[in-house]
């Protein structure tokens, strides 16, 4: 037992730092301009897609240094010749470009890479088990993602609270006109924000790929467990993401791994059904079948509880 | 994803108006391009004449050779577009190659591959299949996802039951849950694949025959066939090898899981010997590279873990660990016809491999049933189909049973390998190599279908 709790926390971490390598971007974008990018995950599949094929040419290094480059480029052209344009007609133009936008990413992958699962890998550098326990090997792959993840973290913290481009970027989101005033390019700062963020994606998706598979539905996949993990930390706080992130991942990898359910709490209350029960299927339920739908729930619990979520301080 | 836009007051209203505008925009391209080409063609007055001669007579020609169509309905996008596509691929190219480029059948009328998109979804299904009653489609080719299998049978039930001259007739060529040829049977629906407990009960006695395994993982995806699969294992493995412990039965979503690690390190702290899943497409692969990053070294046993980029993907680590019962040989191959139509098949598409070539047997048998009754008519399809017997380009000897509407054929276990493969799988150099095979009248089992016939 105490091996399946050490390797859940270890999974869910993993997990919950692929998601923060996501909800990162995503929150920093919101803050900045107040819409949600309903594009964010594609451009994760993207930089999956981008660095299998560039790692073809330029081994695995090259794709994870460029590929979240040209999806940063990507980004930023979105924002500037896309977003700033329907800026103008406001926010619900605004989802709906994002929104559209992914449909398209999604259209596009399919249409040059193909609807087959490609044969992205890891490189062979991290072949070998970091260490095992219990007879289980964790992969140095996933050391890695850790590593990366926390890096990040780390590095976006670090820039947007004890950088001069950090103070810049956090005054013009709550005082654009001011720092305009000041003499600073607001819309170019917004630009690179939104090509940062969509960047951090494409390096989710370029250390992701290999290891959840590089397929056409892995932004779907990814999508709305993003959206949940942005608002459980509350809109465009990044601790909050991270905080958010965590929960998300661990509370899945707690529940798959937890062989409870209804049987065993019926059972703890003296009760019991014949299977022939109409509510069968509610009475047989256990807690992995329904660990998907967790964070959904926690979702709803945060929204009745705490409105603007964990580490959220935005007025609505 | 309504859901958390729903969160945002402010936004919320306006959801409603984001979905029917982002289908507007699909739309309006359409209608712009239309408008440019009636555009040019004004300009171009004589042309236009003469094009619109060259119409006049090609309808002309074809009404009097008028195509028969043939609809398809797998997802074609969304999670398991692979899946969907390379079944397109093979149907499409198989109609070309038997028939179109040899002048058509019933005095030569070409096939037509109609492709309906349900995105694997019984809802979408139901859009499609209206859609397909609207062109006239009178034959479905329908495979992926027992759950939308079920929901075409009903619905093409229901429809021919109110639309007496209307008829549609179903041809699943790869939904396996027994049910649809068992109490769900129905006189319009055959079904060209194992179900999942024949299949089951060859691949128990393979892994039967195993004497390291004591005991072995069962883990699927959350539904109809997921659940088939996991009763059948349990229930056959215990009449054949009491002694194997199934040390777990676990569900997870289907196409929902981004990780299937949490899931691998339960099996590798049960202890299991051997893994059985009936996981297909994006679940399969993910699961079976989960496994192999965490070092568990177990043989795996599936249904679906090979082609449409699985096999590269799984590559070196999955040799001699993948193992697969099929409908479809693939090395080596028993028919030099066979191979002909594999080489001209990877000539036109070099990237795609013949997934299914159970489509192929499939559409050979229906169109051999139009010979037969020199009918297009689903009903008198159907009735020819019943109990026809056949040679498949493989060799394979087929019967199609007329009480269930259940085909019986050879099946094969095979293992994912390099060694002795003519034709391997993703262009990877890996492919299947058969290990066991059972010929056909090995196969045959009960059923408890009572067909409810419509009079004629």
């Amino acid at each position: 037992m105490f091996e399946v709790f050490v390797f859940a926390t270890l999974n869910g971490l993993v997990t919950g730092l692929l998601l923060f390598m996501l909800a990162s971007g995503l929150t920093l974008i919101f803050s900045m301009m107040g819409v949600l990018n309903f594009a964010h995950a594609s451009f994760y599949m993207l930089g999956a897609y981008f660095a299998y094929t560039l790692s073809a040419y330029l081994g695995f290094w090259g794709g994870l240094l460029f590929a979240p480059l040209i999806v940063g480029c990507i980004g930023a052209a979105v924002e500037r010749y896309g977003l700033r344009r329907v800026h103008q007609s406001g926010h619900v133009a605004e989802l709906v470009f994002t929104f559209g936008l992914a449909f398209l990413i999604e259209e596009a992958v399919q249409f040059f890479w193909g609807r087959d699962t490609k044969n992205y890998q890891s490189p062979e550098l991290f072949d070998f088990a970091l260490f095992t326990l219990f007879g289980q090997e964790f992969s140095a792959y996933r050391g890695f993602m850790i590593a990366i993840a926390c890096l990040i973290f780390g590095a976006l913290y670090f820039v947007l609270t004890r950088s001069r481009v950090g103070i810049i970027i956090q005054a013009s989101i709550s005082h654009p006109q001011t720092v305009a005033n000041l003499g600073h390019n607001v819309p170019l700062i917004f630009m690179c924000v939104f090509g940062v963020g969509t960047a951090l994606a494409g390096v989710a998706g370029v250390i992701a790929g290999p290891v959840l598979t590089t397929f056409p539905g892995m932004a779907t996949v990814l999508g709305s467990i993003v959206f949940v993990v942005v608002v459980i930390g509350g809109l465009g706080s990044l601790p909050g993401a991270l905080i958010a992130s965590l929960l998300v991942g661990l509370l899945q990898s707690y529940a798959i791994a937890a062989d409870v359910g209804m049987p065993e709490l019926l059972h703890l209350l003296g009760l019991s059904f014949d299977s022939s029960h109409p509510l069968n299927d509610l009475w047989t339920l256990n807690l992995p079948q329904i660990a998907p739908v967790l964070p959904y729930l926690l979702l709803v619990l945060v929204l009745i509880f705490k409105p603007t979520g964990l580490m959220g301080n935005r007025e609505q | 994803m309504t859901l958390i836009l729903g969160l945002r007051r402010p936004q919320s209203k306006h959801h409603q108006s984001t979905r029917h505008q982002s289908k507007h925009h699909q739309s309006t391209p359409h209608l712009n391009s239309a408008r440019a080409a009636a555009g040019q063609s004004l300009t171009r007055r004589a042309s236009l004449s003469i094009g619109a001669l060259a119409c006049a007579l090609s309808f002309s020609a074809a009404t009097a050779q008028e195509p028969i169509r043939l609809g398809f309905m797998d997802p074609l996008s969304g999670t398991f577009a692979s899946v969907g596509t390379s079944g397109l691929n093979v149907l499409e190219f198989a109609a070309d190659y038997f028939y179109n480029s040899k002048g058509g059948i019933l005095g030569g009328r070409m096939i037509e591959i109609v492709p309906l998109d349900n995105k694997q979804s019984p809802t979408e299904t139901q859009l499609q299949f209206r859609r397909a009653v609207s062109e006239e489609l009178r034959i479905i080719f329908q495979g992926n996802s027992s759950a939308v299998a079920n929901t075409l049978n009903q619905t093409i039930a229901k429809h021919n039951r109110r639309n007496a001259g209307q008829e549609v007739l179903q041809i699943n060529y790869a939904a396996v849950d027994p049910i649809l040829t068992n109490e769900e049977c129905s006189f319009w629906h055959f079904r060209f694949d194992a179900h999942a407990v024949m299949k089951l009960d060859v691949l128990t006695d393979f892994i039967a025959m195993n004497d390291e395994l004591s005991s072995v993982y069962i883990i699927g995806q959350d539904y109809s066939f997921g659940q088939v699969v996991a009763d059948n294992t349990i229930r056959l493995l215990g009449e054949k090898r009491p002694d194997i412990e199934i040390v777990g039965n676990e569900f997870h979503p289907i196409g929902q899981v981004k990780d299937f690690t949490p899931y691998v390190t339960k099996i590798a702290s049960s202890g299991a010997d051997a893994v059985v899943t009936g996981n297909f497409g994006a679940d399969m692969v993910s699961l079976a590279r989960s496994i192999i990053d965490s070092g568990l070294d177990v043989p795996i046993y599936t249904f679906y873990a090979a082609y449409d980029g699985i096999t590269a993907t799984l590559g070196a680590d999955g040799k001699d660990r993948i193992r697969l019962i099929h409908t479809d040989r693939a090395n080596p191959l028993a028919s030099d016809e066979r191979r002909d139509f594999y080489r001209a098949f990877k000539a036109k598409h070099p990237d795609s491999d013949i997934t299914q070539s159970r489509l192929a047997n499939a559409l050979m048998m229906v169109v051999q049933a139009m010979e037969q009754s020199q009918s297009t008519d689903p009903y008198d399809i159907a009735v020819q189909l019943e109990d026809m017997r056949f040679t498949s380009i493989a060799g394979d000897e087929l019967w199609m049973r007329g009480e269930d509407h259940q085909l019986f054929q050879p099946l094969y276990i095979s293992k994912q390998t390099d060694e002795g493969i003519e034709f391997d799988a993703d262009n990877s150099g890996f492919g299947l190599l058969t290990e066991y095979e059972v010929g056909t009248s090995e196969t045959i089992t009960e059923h408890s279908c009572r067909m409810r016939r419509p009079r004629r």
